[in-house]
């Protein structure tokens, strides 16, 4: 681990004490609270959709979140160690093969849906430790 | 350089990463690191003329040190640094002690300095990349010449290319300094200094890092410089 790795490693060490991240990965339903100002006031907002990205890459890690708003596909890329993250909910898991979804962008209703994972069996748990 | 009332230190940059502020802002930060930046010599107005301190950065073997500055460390019984800079300071200043090592809370966080170094080389760069020309059309009757700097002037009358005329050449490797950059953090113990934004050079160089000639500096800075205390040098070394 040279020099840079660890001060990235510190600082994502900082970032995560602030908070827990459950372990998520593409293809899992996530409910984001994302701190949004609002002239003086400060709130939460939700967004809640599939992820469909997870990029680790220590302190630049980020994950994008795709829902259908009024119609309308909406991706949504979050900084993962972000402090304007409040919370990240893990809603629903979902089974999936691929690492990045992004053949979903195509993809309306039925055919956009992704099946739930079912309880993991135990030679599947290393995989959950990805997030 | 001599409105900055304290000496500068020198620093290795090692690279860029990113930090959230508290307020949630990502800050673009470069890493330098202070690594056994030692006073080698001070220069006074009796001596020398002129006032001035001498740093030293890094670690050289004495075999791969020339002969006439292995002489000049070995006055003060100083080990040999790879690079010595000296820093011009006020006349009538305090100077720090032949010596002393620097560290990085020799700036204060928050503060604004102003950093020196040799950008990267570009070689022999076209006009396009060196003077951000706009080059010619792409179709219309365009042959060969489309990444050119077209016409570079009149006909008979002047006759010649004015001076100074924007054209391909070398680029890069030059002494630039970038002003009033902020300094994020100070790490002491690991010898790091956090500062906004991007430095001249690639990863592994020198650089000069002094205090901001065009900002006030703040009043809790260290003068007439922020050195290792005593005690935790001796610490360090009987670790080492």
């Amino acid at each position: 681990m040279n020099l840079l790795q660890k001060i990235e490693a510190e600082h994502v060490q900082k970032m995560q004490s602030a908070k827990k991240i459950p372990a998520f990965g593409p293809g899992d339903t996530l409910r984001v609270s994302v701190k949004v100002i609002e002239g003086t006031r400060e709130r939460l907002q939700a967004y809640e959709g599939v992820c469909i990205a997870l990029s680790n890459a220590g302190i630049n890690s980020a994950f994008t979140v795709r829902k259908i708003s009024y119609g309308e596909g909406v991706e949504r890329v979050f900084p993962l160690y972000s402090p304007r993250i409040d919370s990240i909910t893990l809603v629903r898991r979902g089974d999936v093969n691929r690492a990045k979804l992004y053949y979903l962008r195509g993809r309306r209703g039925k055919s956009a849906r992704i099946a739930e994972r079912r309880q993991e069996a135990p030679s599947a748990s290393a995989e959950s430790s990805a997030a | 350089m001599s409105e900055r009332s304290r000496t500068g230190l020198l620093a290795e940059k090692i690279g860029m990463t990113r930090f959230f502020s508290d307020a949630g802002e990502h800050v673009p930060v470069t890493v330098l690191r202070v690594d056994h930046c030692q006073v080698t010599g001070v220069r006074t107005a009796e001596k020398d003329k002129y006032t001035a301190v001498q740093v030293g950065f890094g670690r050289r073997k004495a075999k791969h040190t020339s002969k006439p500055l292995r002489g000049q460390f070995a006055a003060h019984k100083l080990e040999p640094s790879r690079k010595v800079v000296e820093f011009r300071v006020p006349a009538g200043s305090p100077l720090p002690d032949v010596g002393a090592e620097l560290v990085p809370s020799h700036f204060v966080v928050g503060q604004f300095i102003d950093v020196t170094g040799v950008t990267i080389g570009k070689g022999f760069a076209g006009v396009l990349k060196r003077h951000n020309f706009g080059g010619l059309r792409a179709t219309h009757g365009v042959s060969i010449s489309h990444r050119s700097h077209g016409s570079t002037g009149n006909r008979q009358d002047p006759g010649r290319v004015f001076k100074n005329k924007k054209m391909a050449g070398h680029m890069g490797a030059t002494r630039v300094t970038m002003q009033n950059l902020a300094v994020v953090g100070v790490d002491d113990a690991q010898g790091l200094i956090f500062v906004k934004g991007g430095l001249p050079g690639s990863e592994g160089t020198v650089l000069m890092v002094r205090d901001a000639a065009k900002r006030a500096l703040p009043k809790d800075a260290p003068m007439p410089a922020g050195v290792r205390k005593k005690a935790e040098k001796a610490a360090e070394e009987s670790v080492s």
